[in-house]
C-alpha cells in the first residue's frame, strides 16, 4: 500500500505560481484589462478616436478637445462619488442609492446661495467657496441622516437610503421654491468648464484634487484600517476599542461631502439645474464602479483606486457607445451587457476561480459547508 | 484495499500560496476504530480533513473508500455527506441566524421535508438525548460556543455515516460534555463506524482512541497503535523534540506568586446586561488569578464586564486606587487592560485583514485615528511577535483567516501583548493550541506576572489553572461562590466548590 513516488520537481512548480496566475489575482486586473480592451477596440475601429486637438470654445479661448478629454472630463462626478461609495460599502456592507438625489440637493443649495434667491442672476450673490462649503455641510448632514439609520437603527443601507432617494429631488426643488434658477455669471462656470487661459477642463483638476485628498487621508490616518475592520467583523472591531456605529456614520458623511462636490461640478457645467434629470441614475453607475474595481459589495477590504478606475471605464464605455451612434434609448441596454460581464468577471469568487488551473474555489466550497 | 478498511488516503498533497500544507500524506481508517490525528498547530490536520471532505481540492493523491474499486472523487461537502462521511469542522460552520432545529436538519436530503412541527420535535429528541441545554426554536447565535459545538456534533452524529470526522470538537466543552461525546463515539464505534478525532488534549486521546497518526509540518510522521506509543513519545513525535510537559513551570519561571503587591484593579458590585449577579473582584500587581466554574457559570461574563465588553449596568471600578469609568472597551484599554476574548472567530480575528494588521490593531486604535504606524513600524512589530510566539504563517501579509486555528489564536495573543497592558485578561487563551505552545503560553503568563503585570486566566482545563494561578474565583449560576488560594488549590477542592458542597 505504498503511494507511488512522485516527481519532486513537479511539486515545486505547483507550489510556485505562474506569472499569469499572480497577475489575474490582482484586484485591478479586470478593470485594467477592460480599459485595455476598450482602447484596443477603438484603436482598431477608428484610431482617430484618440485624436486630441485644440479648438476655440464659445469664449474664444483655445481649449483641448477630443474623446479622451471628454471621457476624463465627464467621468469626474462619477469618480468622486465612487470613492465615497467605496468607503460606505466597506464599512456597512451596503450601498447608498440616494447619491443622485442628494447631488440635486447640493446643486440646488449652491444655486440658491449664489443666485441669492433670484431666478435669473447675472452676478454672484455669495462667494463661491462659501456657497460650496455650505453645500458640503448640508450634504454631510443628509449623509449623517442616512448613516444614522444604517448604523444606529440597523436598517439595510439600500432601504435606509431609499427614503432620501425618493424625497431628495423634491427637497431640491423646494429649496428654490420650485423655481429653476439660472446663473449667468461666467466665473460660476469656471469649475464646470474651463478656467481662463487653461486648456484642460477644470473638473479633471477637481477630481485629481479629490483623489489626492483621499490618498493623503488613507496614508496619514487610519481611515482604511478602521472602516475595513468594522466592515469585516464589527464585534471584534468593538473589542479592539473602535466604535463601529460611529465609523459607519462617518463613512456616510464622507460620502455626503463627495456628493456635494459632484453636485457642484454638475451645476457649474451649465449654470442651471433640472431637478428630476440632474445626475439621474448616477447611483447605479457609482455602485457599478465600486464592483468593477474588484471591491466586494458585501463590505470589508477595499481599494479606492479600483473604484476610480472602474468609474473611468464606465465613462469610457458610455462615450464609445455614443461615438458609434448607439441610440440613446438603446444605450443602457448595451452598457448593461458589458457592465454585467465585467462585474461578473471581477467578482472575487470568479477571480479566484480564474486563478485556478483546476479544482474548486475554497471560498465557495467553504460556504457550502454551512 | 485491505479487509476492514473504510477509508484510505494515499499521497495527498495540498499547496497554498507560499505554503506546502500537505506533502504526500497517507492515512488509513479501519472499521470500528477511533483514530486520532495529531500534530502541532499548522501541521495540516484540518487541511487533510478538508481535502477529504471536498472543501479544498487536493493537488495530488487519491482517496479510496470501502466497497469501491476505484478512487472516489469528492468535489464538495455535499458529495462527502452522500458518501457517508459526516464532519464537524474546527470552526463552527453552522448558521447563527437560524434556529437550533433548522441547523440540525439543514441540507440533509433525508430530512423532514417542510414539516416544521416534526422537525422541531425531532430536534427536541436529539437535544434531550444528548442533554444539550437549548430549545429547538432558539436562534443558534444566542447559544454559547459550547452549545453551538454540541449542536454541530449532534448534527453530524445524527446522520447515517460510515466515517465520522471530529476536528477539535472538545475545545470548548467541559468534562461532562466530553464524557457524553465519548459515550456517543463508543456507541458508533461498536456499530462499525470509523472515527477520525483531532484534538490537542492528550488525555482524551489515550481515553478513547485506538490508533494515532502523527503529522508534522505537512508530512506524515507515522501511524501507531495506541499501546505502542506512550505519551512522552507521542509528544516528541509531534514536536520533533523532547518536552517535559509535567515540569513545574511555576518554580521554573520563578514567579513571585505571593499576592502582596498593590491592588491594580478593584471592582465592587459590578454587573452587566449579560446577566451576572453583582460581584466583587480585585487583582494585585504581579498576581495571576482565574475564574473557574462550569460552562455558563458566568466566568466569561465577569471578565467582559471588567473590560466593558458588555453593557455595564452597575458597580464601581477602581484602577490603581483611582475610580475609573469603564463603559466601553477603549476606556479599559486606556487604563492598561487587555482582553483576549473567548470566541476567536466571532470576537477576535478580523478575517480578511493580514496577520500584520491584526497584530497592530489594538495598539493602533489606542494610538489614535490620526497617528497611523508607518509600514516599517507595523512590519517590525509583526515580525517581532511572529518570531516570539512562533506563529506559522506564509508571511505577515497573509490574511489571518487562512492560518490554522491555533496560529490565529497566537496572533490575537500577540495583539494584546503588543499593547503592553498592566492587566491582561485571557479567556481561554490556549483553546486549540498544541501542547508545546500551551506550555509556552503558561510560561509567558507567569513571566508577565514576574515582570509585575497582572493576569486573569480563564480555562476549562483545571490543570492549567492550577499550574498558573495563585488564586481562583469559583463561579456557579452566574454568582461567585468561593475563592481558593494556597493550600486549597487542588483539583478536588475546586470540584467540590464548583459542585457546591463546600461553598464559602
Ligand atoms: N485557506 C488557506 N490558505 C492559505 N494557507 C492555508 C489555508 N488553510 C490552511 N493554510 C495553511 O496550511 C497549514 C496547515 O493548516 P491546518 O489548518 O491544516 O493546520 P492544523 O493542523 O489544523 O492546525 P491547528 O491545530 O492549529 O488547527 C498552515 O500553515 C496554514 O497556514
Ligand atoms: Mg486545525
Amino acid at each position: 500500500m505504498t503511494a507511488p513516488v512522485k516527481d519532486p520537481v513537479k511539486k515545486v512548480e505547483s507550489a510556485r505560481e505562474s506569472f499569469f496566475k499572480r497577475l489575474t489575482r490582482q484586484q485591478l486586473f479586470i478593470p485594467l484589462a477592460a480599459l485595455v480592451l476598450l482602447v484596443l477596440f477603438n484603436l482598431i475601429a477608428d484610431p482617430s478616436f484618440f485624436a486630441v486637438s485644440i479648438k476655440e470654445n464659445s469664449l474664444g479661448n483655445p481649449v483641448l478637445s477630443g474623446n479622451i478629454i471628454s471621457v476624463l472630463d465627464n467621468a469626474s462626478e462619477l469618480v468622486i462619488l465612487s470613492i465615497g461609495m467605496t468607503l460606505v460599502t466597506a464599512s456597512s456592507g451596503g450601498q447608498d442609492i440616494s447619491v443622485g438625489a442628494a447631488m440635486a440637493i447640493a446643486g440646488s443649495v449652491i444655486l440658491r446661495l449664489v443666485c441669492g434667491g433670484q431666478v435669473n442672476a447675472d452676478t454672484m450673490h455669495m462667494n463661491l467657496f462659501l456657497a460650496l462649503f455650505i453645500a458640503i455641510v448640508v450634504s454631510m448632514l443628509f449623509g449623517a441622516f442616512n448613516g444614522t439609520l444604517v448604523a444606529y437603527f440597523k436598517i439595510q443601507p439600500m432601504v435606509a437610503t431609499l427614503i432620501l432617494y425618493t424625497a431628495g429631488r423634491s427637497i431640491a426643488a423646494w429649496i428654490n421654491n420650485n423655481e429653476l434658477p439660472i446663473m449667468n455669471d461666467i466665473s460660476f462656470k469656471y469649475a464646470g468648464t474651463f478656467l481662463p487661459g487653461i486648456p484642460v477642463p477644470t473638473p479633471i483638476f477637481v477630481t485629481l484634487f479629490v483623489i489626492l485628498l483621499f490618498w493623503l487621508a488613507l496614508k496619514f490616518t487610519n481611515l482604511g484600517l478602521y472602516t475595513q475592520s468594522v466592515g469585516i467583523n464589527a464585534s471584534s472591531a468593538r473589542l479592539n476599542g473602535l466604535n463601529p456605529q460611529f465609523i459607519k456614520l462617518l463613512t456616510y458623511m464622507i460620502l455626503g461631502a463627495c456628493v456635494a462636490v459632484a453636485g457642484f461640478l454638475r451645476v457649474s457645467r451649465s449654470g442651471s439645474i433640472n431637478y428630476s434629470r440632474i445626475a439621474e441614475n448616477i447611483e447605479m453607475d457609482a455602485i457599478l464602479a465600486v464592483a468593477l474595481g474588484g471591491n466586494a459589495l458585501g463590505g470589508g477590504k477595499f481599494n479606492i483606486y479600483g473604484s476610480v478606475l472602474g468609474a473611468y471605464v464606465i465613462q469610457f464605455l458610455t462615450t464609445t457607445l455614443y461615438k458609434y451612434d448607439v441610440a440613446s434609448t438603446a444605450l443602457p441596454a448595451y452598457k448593461a451587457v458589458v457592465v454585467i460581464l465585467l462585474v461578473v468577471l471581477s467578482a472575487p469568487v470568479v477571480r479566484e476561480k480564474l486563478t485556478r488551473v483546476k479544482g474548486r474555489t475554497p471560498a465557495k466550497a467553504a460556504k457550502e459547508v454551512s | 484495499m485491505q479487509e476492514g478498511v473504510v477509508l484510505e488516503m494515499r499521497g495527498i498533497c495540498k499547496y497554498f500560496p507560499g505554503v506546502r500544507a500537505l506533502q504526500n500524506v497517507d492515512f488509513v481508517l479501519r472499521e470500528g476504530e477511533i483514530h486520532a490525528l495529531m500534530g502541532e498547530n499548522g501541521a495540516g490536520k484540518s487541511t487533510l480533513i478538508k481535502c477529504l471532505t471536498g472543501v479544498y481540492a487536493k493537488d495530488e493523491g487519491d482517496i479510496y473508500m470501502a466497497g469501491q474499486e476505484k478512487a472516489v472523487t469528492i468535489r464538495s461537502p455535499q458529495d462527502a455527506q452522500n458518501a457517508g462521511i459526516s464532519t464537524v469542522y474546527q470552526e463552527i460552520t453552522l448558521c447563527p441566524n437560524l434556529t437550533v432545529a433548522e441547523n440540525l436538519y439543514i441540507g440533509r436530503s433525508k430530512g423532514f421535508g417542510t414539516s416544521w412541527k416534526r422537525m422541531n420535535a425531532g430536534a427536541k429528541k436529539i437535544l434531550t438525548s444528548l442533554g444539550i441545554p437549548a430549545s429547538p426554536k432558539q436562534q443558534l447565535g444566542t447559544c454559547s460556543i459550547a452549545v453551538q459545538q454540541m449542536v454541530a456534533i449532534a448534527r453530524a452524529v445524527d446522520m447515517e455515516c460510515k466515517v465520522l470526522i471530529l476536528d477539535e470538537p472538545t475545545s470548548s466543552l467541559d468534562e461532562q460534555e466530553v464524557e457524553k461525546l465519548f459515550g456517543l463515539m463508543r456507541d458508533l464505534k461498536a456499530k462499525g463506524v470509523g472515527i477520525i478525532f483531532v484534538t490537542h488534549f492528550l488525555d482524551q486521546v489515550y481515553e478513547v482512541c485506538d490508533r494515532i497518526t502523527v503529522l508534522r509540518d505537512g508530512q506524515l510522521v507515522g501511524e501507531y497503535v495506541i499501546e505502542d506509543l506512550p505519551r512522552v513519545q507521542l509528544v516528541s513525535k509531534m514536536l520533533g523534540k523532547e518536552l517535559d510537559e509535567m515540569a513545574d513551570i511555576k518554580s521554573e519561571v520563578g514567579a513571585a506568586a505571593d499576592a502582596s503587591g498593590e491592588v491594580v484593579l478593584e471592582a465592587q458590585g459590578l454587573c452587566s446586561n449579560a446577566g451576572i449577579k453583582p460581584f466583587d473582584f480585585s487583582v494585585r500587581k504581579g498576581e495571576v488569578n482565574g475564574f473557574t466554574g462550569l460552562l455558563g457559570s458566568g466566568r466569561s461574563e465577569c471578565v467582559r464586564a471588567i473590560f466593558g465588553a458588555d453593557h455595564v449596568t452597575g458597580g464601581t471600578v477602581k484602577v490603581e486606587g483611582k475610580p475609573a469609568h469603564i463603559r466601553k472597551p477603549l476606556d479599559a484599554m486606556k487604563k492598561g487592560i487587555g482582553y483576549l476574548p473567548e470566541d476567536r472567530k466571532g470576537d477576535g480575528i478580523v478575517g480578511e485583514l493580514s496577520v500584520r494588521e491584526n497584530i497592530i490593531l489594538a495598539l493602533q486604535v489606542m494610538k489614535g485615528f490620526f497617528r497611523p504606524f508607518t509600514r516599517a513600524q507595523a512590519e517590525a512589530f509583526a515580525d517581532e511577535y511572529i518570531k516570539l510566539l512562533e506563529i506559522k504563517t506564509a508571511s505577515a501579509d497573509t490574511p489571518i483567516k487562512s492560518l490554522s486555528g491555533g496560529n490565529q489564536q497566537k496572533v490575537i495573543l500577540a495583539r494584546w501583548l503588543l499593547t503592553d497592558p498592566k492587566y491582561l485578561i485571557l479567556d481561554e487563551p490556549t483553546r486549540g493550541i498544541d501542547i508545546g505552545t500551551k506550555i509556552e503560553i503558561q510560561k509567558l503568563v507567569l513571566k508577565l506576572a514576574a515582570e509585575g503585570k497582572s493576569v486573569t486566566f480563564i480555562s476549562s482545563e483545571i490543570d492549567e489553572m492550577l499550574r498558573t494561578c495563585s488564586r481562583l474565583i469559583v463561579m456557579r449560576d452566574r454568582k461567585t461562590v468561593g475563592e481558593l488560594t494556597g493550600e486549597d488549590l487542588t483539583q478536588a477542592k475546586i470540584m467540590a466548590t464548583i459542585a457546591g458542597g463546600e461553598a464559602q
